[in-house]
């Protein structure tokens, strides 16, 4: 082995502190070669270790009946009955879409998708939600437009439609854009398997792209360091990996064939930290050790060094464990899908992971593949509210000039010029595609294909304006929200997916953030039995030292017991009551958090609204089951701009307005008080379903009738559908077609 | 006897299971062709189903004419047998030269997946024997090159032969004369771009892509 690195500042750049050094010295008892020093920089980096949130994280309940697989493996899994199992996973990839939006975006695709399939599922959704600096700023524009594209171009041609997401624009994506994106995948539940090395002999084999140069220390140079003007933000474009959609699908689909064959007993992607993540991480989970010869690896590029083809992040790999009477048909199969497999190691019993110059070689690393996981670092950073925490909470959000047909004009934004892009129908399963509430697909066997009658919602939520002013409830109200539009497409939550999206853990008000948000979700999925499974910790999203603010997002997934037929529309059906359904907000409700308060009034501050969950709770289980009894014509969440933002919404989309007798103020207008959805029901049935809420204790106002062409709050407010329909499509088309020349 | 359809499958391509099940849910039958091997064992019918066959790279379509099952489709269809293509199997088609013309990038220079009306121009052809010239569905289209060119005498061709088989009532994609699909001389070939398969279930949307597929199968 090669001599140990004297200098501090070796493994300072590969971003390492001298703390660590000290432990990786004491693990080992010996000081670390550089390929050693290298394979636990990129394992112990922020992005793979989870070690400034791996504390907070334990606190969030994970376990139900129905949960198979927790977090901690690729995807967690669920059992949704008839043996058919759903695997489920949020990523982000924030910073390599910063710097470069098209690649960073597909490669963030096509990592979650191999989530997925490793643990034997096949994908049949993706959502992404996204989030920008604002439309006026020409670099966010390019980025949104590149990001956009990005998941365009990969989804679309690997071949799993992009089902629903998000897209927010703020002043605080600026300088670091959020680029999550949430996979699903169906399996026979007989078919589930795990990242697991075992079995001593048993071969490792390498499938897919060759490995190049790029991406390296992606997780480490670019994922675990915040954007600032100093560093040449440019030269980290290389750690950025390309991807190719094809070589997916075809590494895809050969993946799922040497499952259905039972010819690997482990299967694990490679993402970041390329290699030695994935060796060492079957390895150790397996209990076992691993001998990994470099010169087996399929390189792109001739010389590479062993420690570019250990940490490389180049895509589309997987490495299968295999039984070596079982490697001919896997070549087999491989070369019938045109992607390349090597055996690159050998399942040992020591525990060692090995890495070697050819198997009978030089010996190049040695250490305990354990240790690059269950002993990396975890820190219980210091945290503490804002020093100004009280003065800011006493800040009144209401203040600010009111025109309110103009308010809503512009707080009004059709996402459709973002989904359009996207395939949304693939696989037949669509019934309710972006653009809604909720997301409903088909559930159908993973085997033969036949329908089951039941459905599966999805809806990924999250709102930094609400996690700002108070990162605790702001977080409990996400989750409520999220249920709430799965529960407007009929669908009851099974479990939760989080990708928590902060700034530099280093800052104690960050961590302060990610703990606060922790509580808060962890008492919104107790109180709607929905466990979390999954997720991804998403930190140093700062530029030049200002952290975003905080932006957990959730991805909920439910169950329609009995899909029959589509659930009722955005809309609004005319000659019918409108409904406003939920929590009751106190009077001179605070406007803290709300769009209108941000984008309108100036003020970023206050505190919110009381929410009461148990009642969210009661409401979401009510609107899902009149969903469920066909019971409700038109149904709608009201979330960010409040009921005006909900109601115009519904008018655009059936083309029919409302006269709403409610208070016509920007307050009642424009809150965003919890736990609320407009509904409307026809006459016939209003008695029966006044007097079926009453006994759920839900409470029921009715708010308008529908019908007409104008939209109108009290005497004093009317709003053409034109002008509505106008500001709402117009406004991303307009932006987003202006491209990066300033406006 | 129901008809038997082979669905081609390339690298690539993703829509063939979609082919099949909505095949299959209007009883026919249905089986997943490779296009690695040549045989088309003895189906009734050819769907080259949509997707990114060879990842459309060079040019969607481009590589997979070169495909050994592709000639048998060539001499399939030279003897009057049944072929459809869905969107990249379109641009299959027109690569392989048993359709004229090509499909260049949407005018609005983005992907575009939306539901679309198409209205029949044609029925003298394997997907117009339960319509009317007139009738108007609703199918999603799904493509990034759909905008269909041609030269000016084969537009001439193809209207003065009849050969125009669908258009759309509000052009999505800047193709030449709102063409949306088109059949060769004898109306036994087909090509589209929109996806008859995405449109056989209420809970999806529509249900007019059946009267196509229904047509397809009477052969």
């Amino acid at each position: 082995m090669s001599p140990a690195p004297e200098d501090a500042s070796v493994h300072r750049a590969l971003g390492l502190s001298d703390d660590e050094y000290q432990r990786i010295h004491e693990l080992l008892d010996r000081h670390p070669n550089h390929l050693e020093l290298a394979m636990y920089s990129v394992m112990w980096s922020e992005h793979c270790s989870y070690k400034s949130s791996k504390i907070h994280l334990k606190r969030l309940p994970t376990e139900a009946p129905w949960v198979l697989v927790g977090p901690g493996e690729n995807a967690g899994v669920i059992d949704v009955g008839d043996d058919i199992a759903i695997a489920i996973r949020i990523e982000s990839h924030n910073h390599p879409s910063a710097i470069e939006p098209y690649q960073g975006a597909a490669t963030g695709v096509g990592g979650i998708l191999r989530d997925i399939f490793t643990m034997g599922a096949r994908p049949i959704a993706v959502m992404d939600p996204l989030r920008f600096g604002p439309l006026d700023d020409p670099r966010s524009r390019w980025i949104a437009e590149g990001v956009v594209s990005g998941v365009s171009g990969y989804g679309n041609s690997v071949g799993v439609p992009t089902v629903g997401g998000e897209i927010v624009f703020d002043e605080t994506y600026k300088g670091n854009p959020l680029v999550n994106v949430l996979a699903m995948g169906v399996l026979p539940s007989e078919r589930l398997v795990l990242g697991q090395a075992s079995g001593i002999g048993n071969l490792a084999v390498l499938l897919g792209a060759s490995t190049g140069r790029d991406g390296i220390g992606g997780v480490s140079v670019l994922a675990s360091a915040g954007f600032d003007e100093s560093s040449e933000d440019a030269d980290k474009r290389p750690s950025v990996q390309v991807g190719d959609p094809f070589e997916e699908k075809r590494l895809l689909e050969a993946c799922l064939e040497l499952l259905d064959e039972g010819l690997v007993t482990g299967i694990q992607d490679l993402g970041g930290a390329g290699i030695t993540c994935a060796t060492s991480e079957t390895a150790s989970r397996g209990g076992a050790g691993m001998d990994v010869d470099v010169t087996a690896i399929h390189a792109r590029e001739e010389n590479m060094e062993p420690v570019e083809l250990m940490t490389s992040e180049s895509q589309e790999r997987m490495l299968a464990i295999v039984e070596p009477k079982d490697l001919t048909r896997v070549i087999e199969i491989s070369s019938r899908w045109e992607i390349e497999a090597s055996v690159i190691g050998r399942v040992t019993g020591n525990g060692q992971l090995r890495v070697l110059n050819g198997f009978d070689g030089e010996v190049l690393a040695s250490l305990p593949a354990s240790t690059l996981h269950d002993d990396a670092p975890e820190y219980d950073r210091p945290l503490a509210p804002p020093s100004n925490l009280t003065e800011r909470r006493s800040k009144d959000a209401s203040q600010g000039s009111a025109d309110c047909v103009n308010d809503l004009l512009n707080l009004l934004r059709d996402p459709a010029w973002v989904y359009s892009q996207y395939d949304h129908q693939l696989f037949l399963n669509t019934v309710v595609g972006p653009g809604n509430d909720g997301t409903l697909l088909r559930l159908r066997n993973p085997r033969t294909g036949e329908e089951t009658g039941r459905g599966i919602a999805l809806s990924t939520d999250g709102n930094h304006r609400w996690c700002h002013v108070d990162p605790r409830q702001g977080t409990a109200m996400i989750v409520a929200e999220a249920v709430m539009n799965i529960a407007c497409v009929g669908a009851y939550p099974l479990a939760v997916v989080n990708c928590l999206n902060f700034g530099n853990p280093e800052h104690p008000e960050v961590m302060w953030q990610l703990s606060e948000a922790v509580d808060g979700m962890t008492e919104a999925c107790v109180a709607f039995n929905a466990p979390v499974v999954g997720g991804n910790v998403s930190l140093y999203n700062e530029t030049n030292a200002v952290d975003i603010a905080p932006t957990p997002v959730v991805g909920v997934i439910g169950m329609h017991p009995s899909l029959s037929v589509p659930p009722p529309v955005i809309g609004l059906p005319s000659d019918a009551s409108l409904l406003l359904l939920g929590q009751v907000p106190e009077a001179n409700v605070s406007m803290a958090g709300t769009q209108w308060a941000w984008e309108v009034g100036g003020c970023k501050d206050g505190t919110l609204p009381t929410f009461d969950l148990a009642q969210a709770v009661r409401t979401a289980t009510f609107v899902a089951d009149a969903v469920q009894n066909q019971r409700l014509v038109a149904v709608h969440d009201v979330g960010e701009g409040g009921l005006a933002v909900a109601a115009a919404e519904m008018a655009i989309d059936s083309g029919v307005g409302a006269q709403i007798n409610y208070h016509s103020d920007h307050i009642a207008m424009f809150n965003e008080s919890g736990g609320r959805v407009l509904a409307v029901v026809q006459d016939e049935l209003l008695d029966a379903f006044m007097t079926d809420a009453s006994e759920h204790e839900v409470p029921v106002r009715e708010i308008g009738r529908t019908g007409g062409s104008s939209l109108n709050f009290g005497s004093e407010i009317t709003i053409p559908l034109n002008d509505l329909e106008h500001a709402c499509r117009n406004e991303l088309p307009e932006a987003l077609g202006r491209g990066t020349i300033s406006a | 006897m129901s008809c038997r359809v082979g669905v081609v499958r390339f690298p690539g391509t993703n829509c063939e299971f979609d082919t099949v099940d909505a095949i299959r849910s209007l009883d026919g039958e249905a089986e997943v062709l490779w296009h690695g091997e040549p045989s088309l064992k003895n189906v009734d019918a050819i769907v080259i189903p949509g997707g990114f066959a060879h990842g459309d790279y060079l040019r969607c379509g481009a590589i997979a004419k070169f495909s050994p099952i592709m000639e048998s489709i060539n001499s399939f269809a030279k003897a009057g047998g049944p072929v459809l293509g869905i969107c990249n199997g379109f641009q299959v088609l027109t690569e392989a030269e048993l359709l004229p013309g090509a499909l260049q990038k949407n005018a609005g220079m983005k992907f575009l997946c939306s539901m679309q009306q198409i209205e029949f121009v044609s029925t003298s052809n394997v997907l117009g024997r339960q319509a009317q010239a007139g009738d108007r569905l609703l199918i999603p289209i799904n493509h990034f090159e759909g905008n269909y060119v041609c030269s000016p005498q084969v537009l001439n061709q193809l209207e003065e032969e009849n050969r125009i088989v669908f258009r759309y009532t509000d052009n999505p994609n800047g193709s030449m004369a709102d063409i949306a699909g088109i059949c060769n001389t004898e109306g036994n070939v087909v090509g589209m771009m929109p996806h008859p398969e995405r449109a056989t279930s209420p809970l999806l949307g529509s249900t007019d892509g059946t009267t196509l597929i229904k047509s397809l199968l009477i052969t």
